[in-house]
C-alpha cells in the first residue's frame, strides 16, 4: 500500500465507524479542497453514496464562485445539502470589515455561532430540494450530534492535538487536556446523551497529501485554487475580506503538487493567508469556542 | 505517477519521563534541519517577546497556551516535516503520568519511538512505564536519547551507566533498542550533526537515526481476518448490493474464496470486491478498508469476523485470559458490566478474576488484588455473556487486542493470552447459589395449579418486528385473562425503566434487563402464573440465559415471523401477517400441548 492508500483506508474506516455509531450525523462541507476530499472519501466508504447530509455555513462573505460550485456539485452528485447562516449578525452588521466587529468576532458570530445553532436546528436552514433543483426552507429541523469535519493536524498547533473522535460538551467546548485514548483502530464512540462529537477523518493528511489525492482520484475541485491568468491563486479558501490569494502560477493540480513538493510553498504554512489566525489567541481561542 | 521516494512517510513517537526534554529535542531538530514552515520560528519568538519570556524550542510544539504556562506537554501533538529522504510525522507524547492515555494514543500511531532520558535525573518511573507501554503496544523499534548532556558535562560515564541500566530493563520486555545517543536539545548536540563535545561517541545522530528507522514490515500473517464493521444496502438510492464492509486486519482474500463468519458459523463465498472510483479488483489485503458481496444471502451482524474457510479458524469462547492495562478514573471491579470492543464487536463484559497485578515500573508481581486501579497492568479473566471470536498473543497480534469501555470512556486496553477454562459462568454460579438459598412457598405448586385451573409457565415471544411480537403476546394475555387464568404480560422496557432504573445510563444494559426479566419470571412462575413477555431479536444465548434464570420452572418460546439471526428452534412459529386471532390460537395450542391449560377450558 502507498502512503495515500493508507491514509485513504484509515479515513474510510473512521467514516464507517461514525456512520455505524451516530444516529444524527452530518458532514461539514466548506467547498474547499479538504472537505471536498472528505466528501470523496465518504463516497469511497459507502460505495458511491453519501448516506448523511452535508452542511454548509454561508457567511455571505464567501467568494461567489464557491456558492455556484456548491450548488452545482450538490445537484450532480445528489447530495443532501443543508445551508445555515447567522441572519441576525448579518442584518445587524456585526461583521468585518464593513461592520463593527473585529476579524475574530466576525469569525465567531458568522461561523462558530451560526454553526452551533444550525446544527442544533434552532436557527432556520435551507435544504436542497432535488425535485426543484434549489434550496428550500427546511421545516422539521433535526439536531445533529455527530459532526464530520475536515480538520488536518498539520494546519496549525491546536489542530495537531485533535482526536479522530472528539467530544465537545453542551457549550461545544473542548477540553484539550482530557482527551480519550485512541489505539488499535478503537475510538471513543460512547458518549453521554447530549454530547456533541466532532469526527476528524483527515487528521493525518497534510496539505500535500490532499493535493496528491485530488490528482490521483481526479476529484473535481473549485478552480479558485488555480492561477487563471493573473499569476495569483487561492491556497486556502475562506471569506474574501480575510483570505488573500497567493502569488503563484500553478494552473493545474499537478502544478500545485509540484509547487508544494519542491517549489515555492515547500516551507510556507498554508494558513499564512488567513488573517484571523494572527490576532491574539487566534485560531486556538476560536477552536475552544467551537470553530472548526 | 507517484515516486515512492517522494511519498514515503513514517510516524515516530517521542516518549519519556516528564521534563526530560522531548519537545525541546524535536523543536531543535526541526529548526536545525530547516524543516519548520517559514514564519513559524519567527511567530513563536514574537509571541515569547510579547509575553516577555525566553524563547524555548519546546514552544514550537507546545502550541497551546495551557502547555506553555505549565511547561509540560499534555497531549500527543503531531508535527509534520521532511528530509531529503522522506516525510515524517513526529508525535510528541506527554511524559506526565496524568496524561498516560495521551501517550498511548501517540505511541499507538507510531512505527518507531525515540525515548528521552535526562542525563542528570536518569531512569525515572515513566521512563520505565513508557518502555512497558511501547512493548505492550507492539512497538519494537526504539532509540534512546540521553538528553541534557550539557548539564552532565558530556560525561561518558553518565551515558554508559544509563545505557547499561535501561538496556537491562528493556531486555526484560523483549525490546532491544537500536541505539543510545548522547544529546543536548538545548545546545543542539548530536541532533543533526555529530558534536565534538562527545568525542567518545561514534554512533548516529538523532537525524541519522530517524532516517534509518524502518517501516514496520507488512503483516506476514497468512490467515485472513476481517472485522465486519457494517453491512450496507443502499436500497433507497437504487443500489441493491448487499455489501459486507470492514478494514482487513491480516491476510488476503479473493473472489471465489469460501468464507466463514465467526462466532455465528455461517458461511458463504466471495462474489465480488466492491470499490468506488478505481480499477476493478478481485483481491483485497491487510490494511484495506474493503467491501465484499457474497454468493449467498447470509444474515450477519456487524461485529462478527469474516475468515477464510481454508485458514485456521479463530478461537471462540466466553472467557478470555487477558493482559489488561487500566487507565480509567474508577477502578475496574467485579460484578459490574463493562463494554468490550474487540475488532468490530461490541459486547457486555465482566471482570471475573484478577490473576495477578504487575508493577509496570519494576516488572514485579503484586498479588492479592481483586480490582484494577488506574495505571495497573494485570492478568485477568474477562467474561462475555455470549461467545466471541478472537485470536491470542503469539498467534496473531492484530486480532488479539481488545479495549474495555467504562462509563463512556475507553478505560482498559488488553491483549488476549488464551481462551480461559470453561468454568461455570457467572450466571450459572449465581443460579446455583440462588436455588440453594431459595425458600420454597408453603403452598406446593401442584396445589396452586389445581386452584387456578392451569399450570405456571414463562412464555417468551420474539420477533424482528417488536410491535408485532408484543401485539400477539398481549392478545394472548387478554385471552387467558378472559378465561379467568392468572396471566400477566410484562415488556422489557418496563424492566429497564423500573427495576433497572438504578443502572447507569450509557452502557448497553440489555443483558442486565434480560437477567432481571428472568428473575421476575422465576418469581411469577413460582406464584403459579403464566408470565408472558416479548423481546426483539433474541438469540440462543438470550433464551438459554432466560431458561437458566427461570430454573426450576419451564419456558416456552414463540417466534413471530421469520428469524434471520437466531440460532434456536422456537416451540412454535406464528406468521407475521398481523392476524392476532390466529396467532393466539397457535399459542394456545402450544399451551395445551404442553399441558399448561386443558383442552376443555377453551
Amino acid at each position: 500500500m502507498t502512503n495515500l492508500d493508507k491514509l485513504e483506508a484509515n479515513s474510510v474506516h473512521i467514516l464507517r465507524e461514525a456512520y455505524r455509531e451516530f444516529k444524527s450525523l452530518v458532514m461539514l462541507w466548506s467547498i474547499g479542497k479538504d472537505s471536498t476530499v472528505l466528501l470523496w472519501l465518504a463516497r469511497k466508504a459507502f460505495f458511491g453514496h453519501v448516506p448523511f447530509p452535508l452542511m454548509h455555513i454561508d457567511t455571505h462573505y464567501k467568494i461567489p464562485e464557491m456558492i455556484e460550485y456548491r450548488d452545482r456539485v450538490a445537484l450532480e452528485w445528489g447530495l443532501d445539502l443543508i445551508v445555515g447562516e447567522n441572519r441576525k449578525a448579518l442584518d445587524e452588521r456585526h461583521t468585518f470589515p464593513d461592520g463593527q466587529a473585529t476579524r475574530v468576532e466576525c469569525c465567531r458570530s458568522l461561523k462558530s455561532e451560526a454553526l452551533k445553532h444550525t446544527l442544533s436546528g434552532e436557527w432556520p436552514r435551507r435544504r436542497m430540494d432535488h425535485k426543484v433543483g434549489r434550496l428550500e426552507a427546511e421545516e422539521r429541523r433535526e439536531a445533529f450530534t455527530g459532526v464530520i469535519v475536515g480538520a488536518r493536524a498539520d494546519e496549525e498547533g491546536s489542530r495537531s492535538k485533535e482526536r479522530y473522535f472528539s467530544a465537545r460538551d453542551r457549550q461545544n467546548e473542548w477540553d484539550v487536556g482530557d482527551q480519550p485514548p485512541e489505539l488499535w483502530r478503537q475510538y471513543k464512540t460512547d458518549f453521554a446523551p447530549g454530547t456533541h462529537v466532532r469526527i476528524h477523518p483527515l487528521l493525518d493528511w497534510t496539505e500535500l497529501n490532499i493535493w496528491e489525492y485530488i490528482e490521483r482520484e481526479r476529484i473535481p475541485i473549485i478552480p479558485l485554487y488555480f492561477d487563471r491568468g493573473d499569476g495569483r491563486r487561492y491556497r486556502s479558501l475562506g471569506c474574501y475580506p480575510c483570505t488573500s490569494p497567493v502569488v503563484s502560477e500553478a494552473k493545474s493540480v499537478t502544478d500545485i503538487v509540484e509547487e508544494l513538493r519542491a517549489g515555492k510553498f515547500r516551507d510556507i504554512a498554508e494558513r499564512s493567508g488567513r488573517e484571523q489566525d494572527k490576532e491574539d489567541g487566534g485560531l486556538e481561542t476560536l477552536r475552544r469556542g467551537g470553530y472548526m | 505517477m507517484e515516486s515512492t521516494e517522494n511519498t514515503e512517510q513514517i510516524s515516530i513517537v517521542m516518549a519519556g519521563h516528564v521534563d526530560h526534554g522531548k519537545s525541546t529535542v524535536i523543536g531543535r531538530l526541526l529548526s536545525d534541519i530547516g524543516a519548520l514552515p517559514q514564519g513559524k520560528l519567527e511567530q513563536v519568538k514574537e509571541m515569547c517577546r510579547r509575553n516577555a519570556k525566553p524563547f524555548e524550542y519546546a514552544f514550537l510544539l507546545d502550541a497551546l497556551k495551557d502547555e506553555q504556562s505549565q511547561g509540560i506537554t499534555i497531549d500527543a501533538a503531531r508535527c509534520f516535516f521532511r528530509t531529503e529522504r522522506r516525510r515524517y510525522i513526529m508525535i510528541d507524547a506527554p511524559g506526565h503520568i496524568e496524561f498516560l492515555k495521551n501517550m498511548i494514543t501517540g505511541a499507538a500511531r507510531a512505527e518507531a519511538a525515540l525515548l528521552v532520558i535526562d542525563a542528570r535525573e536518569g531512569i525515572r518511573e515513566n521512563t520505565k512505564r513508557h518502555g512497558y507501554m511501547l512493548s505492550m503496544l507492539g512497538l519494537r523499534q526504539l532509540a534512546v536519547l540521553v538528553n541534557k548532556m550539557d548539564l552532565a558535562d558530556y560525561g561518558r560515564n553518565v551515558f554508559g551507566r544509563i545505557t547499561e541500566e535501561y538496556t537491562e530493563f528493556l531486555g526484560r520486555l523483549g525490546i532491544e533498542p537500536v541505539s543510545f545517543i548522547p544529546v543536548s536539545g538545548m545546545e543542539g548536540v548530536n541532533i543533526s550533526e555529530k558534536s565534538k563535545l562527545t568525542p567518545w561517541y561514534d554512533g548516529p545522530t538523532v537525524l541519522q537515526q530517524i532516517e534509518a528507522f524502518q517501516h514496520k514490515p507488512p503483516s506476514q500473517v497468512i490467515p485472513f481476518r476481517l472485522p465486519v464493521q457494517d453491512v450496507y444496502k443502499f436500497t433507497e438510492q437504487g443500489d441493491d448490493r448487499r455489501i459486507v464492509a470492514g478494514t482487513i486486519e491480516t491476510g488476503t482474500v479473493q473472489v471465489g474464496d469460501r468464507v466463514v463468519f465467526q462466532p455465528s458459523g455461517k458461511s458463504s463465498a466471495i462474489r465480488s470486491v466492491e470499490y468506488f472510483n478505481g480499477a476493478a479488483k478481485s483481491r483485497a489485503a491487510a490494511g484495506e478498508a474493503a467491501g465484499f458481496t457474497l454468493d449467498t444471502q447470509v444474515y450477519i451482524k456487524p461485529g462478527e469476523w469474516m475468515v477464510r474457510q481454508d485458514d485456521p479458524a479463530m478461537k471462540t469462547g466466553t472467557r478470555l485470559r487477558t493482559n489488561l492495562f487500566w487507565m480509567g478514573r474508577d477502578p475496574m471491579i467485579r460484578d459490574k458490566t463493562y463494554k468490550l470492543k474487540l475488532g468490530a464487536l461490541r459486547s457486555p463484559v465482566k471482570l471475573v478474576e484478577v490473576l495477578s497485578v504487575l508493577d509496570a515500573t519494576e516488572l514485579a508481581t503484586v498479588s492479592g488484588k481483586q480490582q484494577l486501579d488506574r495505571h495497573d497492568v494485570a492478568e485477568v479473566i474477562l467474561e462475555t455473556p455470549k461467545p466471541v471470536a478472537f485470536d491470542v498473543l503469539g498467534e496473531i497480534e492484530q486480532t488479539s487486542r481488545l479495549v474495555v469501555v467504562d462509563n463512556y470512556e475507553i478505560s482498559g486496553a488488553g491483549i488476549i493470552l488464551a481462551a480461559a477454562e470453561a468454568a461455570d459462568s457467572v450466571l450459572q454460579e449465581h443460579i446455583r447459589a440462588r436455588e440453594i438459598a431459595w425458600k420454597n412457598s408453603a403452598i406446593p405448586l401442584a396445589e396452586r395449579n389445581a386452584a387456578y385451573g392451569h399450570g405456571a409457565k414463562f412464555v417468551v415471544f420474539t420477533s424482528e418486528i417488536p410491535e408485532l411480537g408484543e401485539a400477539v403476546a398481549r392478545a394472548l394475555e387478554r385471552r387467558l385473562f378472559a378465561l379467568n387464568f392468572k396471566a400477566y404480560f410484562l415488556g422489557i422496557d418496563n424492566v429497564a425503566m423500573g427495576l433497572d432504573a438504578d443502572l447507569r445510563v450509557g452502557n448497553d444494559y440489555r443483558d442486565d434487563h434480560i437477567r432481571r426479566l428472568g428473575e421476575l419470571a422465576r418469581i411469577f412462575t413460582d406464584s403459579g402464573q403464566i408470565f408472558i413477555t416479548s423481546l426483539a431479536n433474541v438469540d440462543e444465548y438470550d433464551i438459554n440465559a432466560l431458561k437458566l434464570l427461570n430454573t426450576p420452572h419451564e419456558i416456552l418460546t414463540v417466534q413471530v415471523g421469520e428469524s434471520r439471526f437466531a440460532g434456536f428452534t422456537p416451540d412454535v412459529t406464528i406468521e407475521a401477517d398481523g392476524d392476532l386471532g390466529r396467532g393466539v390460537e397457535k399459542a394456545c395450542a402450544l399451551l395445551k400441548q404442553k399441558q399448561v391449560i386443558q383442552d376443555y377450558s377453551i
